[in-house]
């Protein structure tokens, strides 16, 4: 009913072909393409939502009870926190671990990122060549990180290498991405002005490409260190990356001390919200300066 | 004058450069990462994986089993991703500036989101693991959290971008706040909306795998059992599975966005 529009109930001027051309046109809602299809995606996500919770694998779990020992749960984990089997310096260079890997998996993510991402933006390098890189970075992206890092691990056994290589690898693919989309937006007049003033190549990208995208590859980037903190202490409890990640992974599965994953998790979100202050602050002088 | 800002800048950039350097040499030595052994371990891994990490016939006998486990991790991550959205959707109303009721209610949804989106799926994985055993429901919840907070961000960063003019227009011809709702900040809204869930369908996926091998369920699971009995062909097989059904859906949702958007 609504594809109709509001504007039918005026009448056409007869014999007036561009009204009528006019008419035709606005009678037909706007965009109707883009609403048939809002529409069809959500009902597809209602249908598999609903189809999802008929076919769950419960295992005799009875919902409310556990929602209710849930709650329970998170208030001895929020409300009695205890460190029991290490201290709260321990606690600390533990966290410093995790945050060591985010790190080195940023910078060498970054480094390798920024060399591929060049030569996958399609404005300056050549069409096969950036095909070829974006298509490699799809298919890594689409691996999970915990696989990555579990593939590495049996080439060069469980712990930081392992770790560090397999983050990399993800980071790599979702910085290239990032980055040759910001390149691909940089002005084409600015890169023809240089190529046409006989600059080669290294010139355009260091005196256009680079400096016209700085800020976004500095957003990017401190925002991949934002997720690969997080992926840092999820592959210390599922790849033994070592790590605060580690420690919980003990307290959840070995000790079932719920006070001490409460401890470690107040760890955890006071460095993950202080980065979110830092990157809203560094997004916002960016943001002053262009 | 110029001169000065120039040599000012090149110290800047400098210091930021010796001050990075400084973090990866120390990080380097906590982590006890060696780049010599990072370095080899590449051209290591992918001999490995070409001669031992691919499917063989035999393999394919477990198929219907991998995507059984798949369909079921699939489904979860859908699930878990709308019904996140639903909530996130009333939260992002009461958090945003142009639509928020009070500023207490603002303040709150705000720090919830805040809460709940720096608590990592693997930490609710682990924390649900107690209340929930290793049933689907423990991914779900923990895909749920993760989900809820990073969508309220993003849809109150959305409402706000989007709507904050045509609200206003709408309250100045006296309409109520739910017509302002329905009339305004939906229809506004509506396709950035869509294309962040079926952007965090895409992460959940991602994410499930790692629930799985957290709590022993779905396809993470079935990863972990093959991978661990050292069925290397097996594991290959589920890892492309894995990469046949995400890069499907990346294609299914960049089209909607094209559409929509």
């Amino acid at each position: 009913m609504q594809a109709e529009g509001p504007i039918k109930p005026f009448p056409a001027p007869a014999g007036q072909d561009l009204d009528n051309m006019l008419l035709e046109r606005l009678s037909k809602k706007p965009f109707s393409k883009s609403s048939i299809a809002i529409r069809m995606s959500m009902l597809v996500l209602a249908v598999l939502t609903i189809y999802a919770f008929s076919s769950f694998d419960y295992k005799d779990v009875k919902l409310w009870d556990a929602l209710i020992l849930t709650i329970d749960n998170l208030k001895t984990m929020f409300f009695e926190p205890h460190l029991k089997h290490f201290t709260f310096t321990q606690a600390l260079y533990q966290v410093s671990i995790t945050l060591g890997l985010a790190f080195l998996t940023t910078i060498f993510g970054a480094i390798i990122a920024l060399m591929l991402g060049l030569l996958a933006a399609g404005n300056i390098s050549s069409k096969p060549l950036s095909v070829i890189i974006k298509g490699l970075v799809a298919l890594i992206r689409a691996v999970p990180t915990v696989l990555w890092v579990l593939i590495f691990a049996v080439a060069a056994g469980l712990g930081s290498v392992a770790a560090v290589i397999g983050m990399t690898f993800h980071s790599i693919s979702y910085l290239v991405k990032a980055y040759s989309e910001s390149f691909e937006e940089i002005d084409k007049g600015a890169i023809e002005a240089l190529q046409a003033s006989g600059a080669n190549w290294w010139q355009i990208v260091f005196q256009v490409i680079i400096p016209s995208s700085i800020t976004y590859i500095i957003s990017w980037t401190f925002m991949r260190f934002e997720i690969n903190f997080a992926v840092a202490v999820a592959m210390g409890a599922a790849a033994g990356a070592g790590g605060i990640g580690f420690d919980m992974f003990m307290a959840s599965g070995f000790y079932f001390d719920l006070s001490e994953i409460g401890a470690i998790t107040y760890f955890i979100l006071i460095i993950a919200i202080c980065l979110e202050i830092f990157a809203t602050q560094i997004k916002r002088k960016l943001k002053e300066a262009s | 004058m110029p001169a000065d800002v120039f040599a000012k800048k090149r110290r800047n950039s400098l210091l930021l450069f010796l001050l990075i350097g400084a973090a990866t040499a120390v990080s380097i030595i906590i982590t006890e990462f060696s780049i010599a052994k990072g370095v080899s371990s590449v051209p290591k891994a992918i001999q490995w994986s070409l001669s031992n990490f691919y499917p063989t016939k035999d393999s394919l006998i477990k198929l219907p089993d991998i995507l059984i486990k798949l369909k079921e991790t699939l489904l979860i991550s859908v699930a878990a991703t709308t019904i996140a959205g639903i909530l996130a959707f009333a939260f992002a109303i009461l958090g945003s500036n142009t639509t928020r009721v009070n500023g207490f209610f603002g303040g709150f949804s705000r720090g919830i989101a805040v809460l709940f989106r720096n608590i990592d799926v693997s930490i609710w994985a682990l924390v649900l693991l107690f209340s929930f055993g290793q049933s689907s429901l423990t991914g779900y919840f923990a895909l749920f959290f993760g989900s809820f907070g990073f969508l309220t961000r993003a849809f109150i960063e959305t409402i706000d971008e989007v709507s904050s003019s045509s609200v206003e227009a709408l309250q100045t011809t006296g309409a109520s706040y739910l017509t302002v709702i329905s009339q305004s900040v939906i229809p506004s809204t509506i396709p950035q909306m869509i294309s962040w869930v079926l952007f965090m369908i895409e992460t959940n996926i991602r994410n499930a795998t790692l629930v799985g091998l957290l709590t022993g369920s779905g396809i993470g699971f079935t990863f972990n059992l093959y991978y661990k009995n050292l069925s290397y062909d097996i594991a290959s097989l589920v890892v492309i599975t894995i990469i046949i059904s995400i890069i499907s859906i990346e294609l299914i949702s960049n089209y909607v966005r094209r559409v929509i958007l």
